[in-house]
Order: structure tokens, then sequence, then C-alpha cells
């Protein structure tokens, strides 16, 4: 995994609260037994229409939308499944962060695990954002600010062993694996 | 000593090492529950980094999701449909036998919905920690477990230590007080809960279900309820064991056995929020008051009473798109909504108990002309117990079709799907959009609920044929 410092970007906005995991990426493409190329089924059943082809209408289908790597999503976004498949497909599309309210559990430590930035904001900057579609953002992970185009700098919370993995490119299982004598007397004293 | 409340006691018999501010705990896990669609990315990890499966004694295999129920497609020697199913189906059992992990296959007469089959076989306990690539973990919380959904990252990470790093989550109890009338079930008391907190109401907490509806409740009914703890957002949901769990788990095959057992049920015991103990949060809710529910919408908090309408909430773009999806209209009726598709199945409904009440109501009757209804077993056990008894004998008389256990019309791989447009009542746990098909328009219910449905082929109180 690639070291993250800095993102900047525009953002592309989807402002419906609960966008659950079968949006993200439907059932139908988890038979996968690989972690690549899930971007094209990234939001399959709103992005393209019965016939395959894309729907004009919807966000990401839109030319602005290019090349934008960070969502603003209503609260709760992540909800439901527990489908890694959801971040393994933004991350394939282009998308290196969300930023909404509310952000579901196994939905933002899904995304901390491959590198997608979960971002948490106060209501005000929320509503901002989601006024503001195309905004051009900076997130910061080492000062864990997200700066708005005016200048302003909001902080946001994210969890501090995670925020030194993903900024040293490391994952959480040397670590793990680090501690196997801990686990081995674990083991021998619990049964 | 300080009171500490059942999450706090299983949680801290499993810390390995304590959490800092500057790393989560180390958190052992007592079983790992593993199946085909969230685990080939995991082993793939393993394999890259040339590391072994730590505890396969302590790692439970089966294959749920992608499997046909067709019988001829699981046992007649016909090929199974989905060829990208079957793919994953045959890494499952490559994978398994180069970890060297026992796999309940296919065929195998144990085979289930992950989450049934744990407690079927007595491997689901009080005081466990117990994880799973998969959100529905939350079921085994019925009996005084910790059991929680993880992403498949994660499942590499217990198959290789045994352990998750987790920061202590909060915790929210939820006391149900009186008792669930006649004809009221566990799904619609869980549906009236989240309908309250809402489907974001539990996230960052682990919710204690308690207060005398709880403990009134039967296994299977307070795995319904926590089966559906995630849908409020929670981690995960728990009920303290009682006589009701030590019953339901004596015997079992993974279960202590003899002496064994009885240290066991002594130590499980003291698994009880002690008095006085501290809640992030409280909820109660009155179980007296609890009607058959059902949901309109396209999230488990958008329900009402089957009794009830929709809802007006005028200015509000989401909430619209979500009626325009399912087809309905502020103020639209519940009752007497017709449908085409009706699922009795999935891990929240589809133990021996849910198939008896939707036989109880479909005894004599038949499935209304022009509604498909699929009962789904949860395990290849629940099928024999079913046949048994004779239940899936009045399905069959009925019209419904009768079919091999798995996830089924949960949730849109593995061939049983409801067509584009289609209302589906459905005794599941997800009714998003597209869920159980591309357009799909899902009603959850009870399964009594589900089998009143299929009789009169529109959405129905199941009270008019329990009584």
């Amino acid at each position: 995994m690639d070291p993250i410092t800095v993102i900047r970007s525009r953002t592309v906005v989807m402002p419906s609260s609960n966008i659950d995991t079968d949006q993200i990426i439907p059932a139908r493409f988890l038979t996968t037994t690989t972690r690549a190329g899930l971007g094209s089924a990234l939001f399959a059943d709103w992005r393209y229409g019965p016939d395959g082809r894309p729907n004009p209408e919807f966000v990401l289908n839109r030319p602005e939308s290019k090349g934008c790597q960070v969502l603003v999503a209503g609260r709760n976004i992540g909800c439901g499944s527990s489908r890694e498949h959801a971040p393994w497909a933004m991350l394939d599309y282009g998308l290196r962060a969300v930023v909404s309210t509310e952000i579901a559990d196994i939905f933002r430590s899904n995304s901390l695990k491959n590198g997608l930035l979960p971002v948490v904001v106060d209501e005000a900057t929320h509503a901002w954002l989601v006024a503001n579609p195309g905004a051009e953002v900076e997130i910061d992970l080492d000062a864990t600010t997200i700066t708005l185009p005016d200048g302003r700098a909001v902080r946001f919370p994210v969890e501090s062993f995670a925020r030194y993995c993903l900024m040293n490119g490391v994952d959480e299982l040397g670590y793990l694996l680090s501690q196997a004598e801990a686990i081995a007397a674990y083991e021998r004293r619990a049964r | 000593m300080t009171a500490k409340t059942l999450f706090e006691k299983v949680w801290d018999r499993h810390v390995v090492v304590p959490e800092t501010p500057e790393t989560p705990a180390v958190l052992y896990v007592d079983l790992h529950l593993t199946h085909e669609v969230t685990s080939p990315q995991a082993f793939d990890v393993l394999r890259a980094r040339g590391l072994r499966v730590r505890r396969p004694d302590r790692t439970l295999v089966t294959m749920d999701h992608s499997t046909p129920t067709d019988t001829a497609q699981v046992f007649g020697g016909k090929p199974i449909v989905l060829e990208s199913a079957a793919k994953q189906i045959r890494q499952l059992e490559a994978n398994c036998a180069e970890f060297g992990l026992d796999l309940i296959g296919l065929r195998d007469d144990r085979r289930g919905i992950v989450h049934i089959i744990g407690p079927e076989l007595g491997a689901t306990q009080p005081g466990k920690t117990i994880v799973c690539g998969d959100s529905h973990t939350s079921t085994h919380g019925a009996f005084g477990a910790l059991a929680f959904g993880i992403g498949t990252t994660e499942v590499g990470y217990v198959l290789a230590t045994q352990c998750l790093l987790q920061r202590r989550p909060k915790t929210l109890a939820i006391e149900a007080t009186g008792r669930l009338g006649p004809g009221v079930s566990a799904k619609d008391l869980v549906l009236a809960i989240i309908g309250r907190i809402g489907v974001n109401g539990g996230t960052g907490h682990v919710i204690e279900f308690k207060g005398p509806a709880i403990e009134a409740l039967s296994m299977d009914e307070r795995m319904t309820v926590c089966n559906m703890s995630i849908e409020a957002g929670a981690r995960a949901g728990m009920v303290a064991p009682d006589d009701t769990t030590f019953d339901y788990l004596r015997g079992r095959p993974r279960a202590p056995q003899g002496d064994a057992w009885d240290r066991a049920v002594a130590d499980w015991r003291t698994l009880r929020s002690d008095a006085g103990a501290g809640y992030d949060q409280r909820v109660q809710i009155d179980a007296t008051a609890v009607e058959p529910m059902i949901t309109y919408g396209t999230n488990p908090g958008m329900v009402a009473p089957v009794s009830g309408r929709v809802p007006e909430r005028p200015g509000d773009a989401v909430f619209a798109r979500s009626l325009a999806y399912m087809g309905l209209a502020p103020g639209d009726a519940l009752r007497d909504k017709p449908v085409q598709m009706v699922f009795v199945g999935s891990c929240t409904n589809a133990r021996l108990s849910d198939l008896e009440v939707a036989a109880k109501v479909l005894a004599g009757r038949r499935v209304a002309p022009g509604v498909r209804m699929l009962v789904v077993p949860g395990s290849q056990q629940i099928k024999r117990e079913a046949e048994s008894r004779g239940f899936a004998e009045v399905f069959i008389a009925a019209g419904a079709e009768w079919r091999e256990s798995g996830c089924s019309m949960c949730l849109g791989m593995n061939g049983d799907l409801v067509p584009q447009g289609q209302y589906c009542v459905s005794t599941s746990n997800r009714n998003f959009e597209g869920r159980q098909g591309t357009g799909a328009r899902t009603l959850l219910a009870s399964p009594a609920t589900a089998a009143a449905t299929a009789v009169r082929g529109r959405v129905t109180d199941p009270r008019e044929f329990l009584h």
C-alpha cells in the first residue's frame, strides 16, 4: 500500500443518507475471488441503465465528476453488508476519500485497511460541501484536517494506529504477527 | 469491584494486549466462522506472505451465500448454473485443502447458513468472541457471545493470528418491557426497535437486549433479534445467557460434555450485567404494544405496523426517492397491498420455529394464484427436521417451493431472484434497493406475516390466521 499524506481533489456529491454497501456494489458481483477490477461495478444499479449503458443522470457519469477522488455522501454511508468489495470498488474506480457526517462501522474499518480515507465532519461543514459540489478540498492525514477552498481547515477524527499504518504504507498484520508471544501466552492462560 | 456489563465481561476476558492511546487492544477470537464469499482474498494474503492458519480448530468453514438451493444443482449432478458461484465454491474447497481446514461442504449434511449452523452445532457458546466476514455475525450474540462482522482483510488477520485490533465500542441497553402479544414475533419486535432508533441508532455501540420481553424469548427468537442489530448500525447485539440458553446448547456436538458442561454452565451464569453497571445509552420499548410490522421503504428503519400507512415526510427527497423505488406513496395502506413473491428464509428467520409458524398458517390452505413462494430452510438439519415433522409437506401441498438450505433470496448472488418491479414479502433482513435482485421491491416481515400474505396474495396481518 502506498503511504498517504495529502489528498487534493475536487469533490463529487451524493447527498442521500444511508447509502448501503449493496448500492456501492450489488451482491451479484461478489462471486469474484479477487479484489481487482471491481471499479466497473461501483454503484452499478445507479450508474447503468437496464441496457447496461451509463445513466447520464447519475452523478458519477457527469463530465465534471471525472477524476474526482473525494466522495461527499449523506449520513451513514456504508451501512449494511460487511463486504470489503465496497472500498475495493471505490478505490479501483479512483476514489481515495469518503466524507460524511457519519460512516458505518464496518465500512469505515474496511476503508482504513485499504487506504480509502473515511472523513467524518460536522453538520455545517458537510452542509457546505453538499451545497458546493466540485469544491477543491485538501485532506491532510498528518494534520487530520480537511481544508475547504476558503482556507478553513476542519479537523476530523481518525484512529491513531490506523493513521500510523496509512501514513507509513503498512498494514496491521505485521503488528499483530509481532504479538505472537503475547497471543501464545494468552492461549496457555485461557485454556 | 466495579459493576460491569455483560459486554465488558466478555471483552475483558479476551484482551491479549490492552489498548493504549497509540494502539487498539489485541482481542482474541475464540471462534472464526468463514464462508466462500469473503474469504478468497484473505487466503491470497496468507499465501503471498507465507503464513498458515494459526488455529484450524477454532475455524468453522462452510458455504452458504453463492450456493444454489435447487436440489438438482446441489445433489442431482446438475451443474451449478452460475459459473462464477461454482468457481467460488471450488476456490473455498481448494483453500481449505491447502490450509488444512475442515470444510462443511456443499453436500455435507451439517451444511447451512453459517449463522444457523454455528449455534446448531453448539460451536456458538456464551462468553465467546465470534467473528465472521459477514455482518449478520451479530446473530450469535443471542447466546451472550460477543459476535461481530468483519471485512476480508480482518478475516486474513484472524486466520493468521486468531486476533484482531479493536477499540472498545460503546454500550447501548435496549430494555423490552411487557410481553409480545399472540401472533407478534421477535421479528416484529426488532423491526419496531429499528424503526424507533433508526438504521444508525446503534453505530459505534454493542447493544444488550434485556428486560422481561427478551427473557421470555426462545433461542430462535433471540437470534432473530440479535441478527438484526447490525440493521440498527450496531457492532453487535447480546442477550445474557440463562436456562433457555443452556437448555438449547446441552448435548449439541460441539458443546462441552460431562463435567466440562457443568463447569461451563457455572461460568456462563456469571455472564450477566451487574446491578448498577453503566451503559453509554439506554432505550426502553414496550413489547406489549408491538404489532406485526412490515417495511415499506428501502432500509429496515422504514417500517410500520401492517395495520398502518406509509407516513408523510414532506420535503424529504431521500424518503421520496425511496418510495418511488418501492412504487408507494405517502398515506398508502400497507395491508392488502398485492405481492407477487414470498420468501421464508435467511439467517434472520429460517430456523425450525420459523418454519413451524409458517406451516401453521399454511396448513390446509394454498398459496394464492399468481404468487411464487420459496421456503428455504436455514440448514440441512432444519430441512430434515421440518420434513419429519410434516412442515415440508404443508409447504409443498400449499404450492410453495421447498428447497435446499442457503442464503437464497436474501441476496441476489445464487440464482434465487425477485424479478424487476415485483413485490416480495421476505423474512430476511434487508430491503435495500436491488438486494433481492435488480429492481426488486422487498417488504420485510415475520414468517407468520409472510405466510399469511402468501395465502391471500396481499399483505396480511397473520393474527387473522392464527386465532
